[in-house]
């Protein structure tokens, strides 16, 4: 297959990674953060679905299953404990 | 094989589509203003691109083992993120973190004025239930 294809999705999901820790650095209020990591989890598992079609292994489709399975239970955690006065 | 020239080809066009997803996400995360928009941009690829990378991997291993672990994944998926979407846009709400003038529409707001006084959860800051001994 296409290298080129390849090099694009990495570049594009290194990207979106990047503006996702600058918005959980930068993020004005806790929320913010947590919607950033919430789609920097989401975007590691896409690259690591990618990885698997660039090298033709389903060894990572377990690691995959659990990410999509637990990802939400931080920003319930945290989204139970924001409360007027914890807007950093 | 004309049938796996036609499946790298869609394979690559799906990884493209999940990926430019991502990075749409990321964008509209550094460019909107509040909370409540991002959290708009940031759901779509949750779901949708990971759907993308998801097909892309189905139709490199065509086999019915992996197929169903990406169903099973996909599920999980479709049932957890609306999950922390919701409760992180609830304790926006609750929390006052989310301006109420930017909302043009406040459903929530009409149904905690519509609830009786005591089933209504404590609005006032620092109001926390004292532990029981």
């Amino acid at each position: 297959m296409n290298e080129w294809v390849f090099l694009a999705v990495g570049v594009m999901l290194t990207a979106a990674s990047v503006l996702a820790l600058f918005r959980i650095i930068q993020g004005p209020s806790i929320l913010d953060r947590m919607i950033a990591s919430d789609m920097l989890l989401t975007t590691i598992i896409c690259a690591l679905g990618a990885e698997m079609v660039y090298n033709a292994h389903t060894k990572t489709l377990p690691a995959m299953l659990v990410l999509a399975t637990t990802a939400f239970l931080g920003s319930v955690v945290v989204a139970r404990y924001v409360s007027r006065n914890s807007h950093s | 094989m004309i049938f796996d020239t036609i499946a790298d080809i869609l394979t690559g066009v799906f990884l493209i589509l999940g990926a430019f997803l991502s990075l749409a996400a990321g964008v509209g995360l550094i460019r909107f203003p509040d909370a409540i928009a991002r959290l708009h941009a940031t759901t779509k690829p949750q779901i949708l691109g990971l759907a993308f990378v998801l097909l892309a991997i189905a139709l490199q291993e065509r086999r019915v083992s992996t197929i169903l672990v990406l169903g099973l994944l996909l599920v999980f998926q479709m049932l957890t993120a609306p999950v922390s979407a919701h409760m992180i846009a609830r304790a926006g709400y609750r929390g006052g973190i989310i301006a109420p003038e930017s909302l043009f529409i406040d459903e929530l707001g009409q149904a905690i004025d519509d609830a009786p006084q005591e089933e209504r959860e404590p609005t006032k800051p620092n109001h926390r239930r004292q532990p029981t001994e």
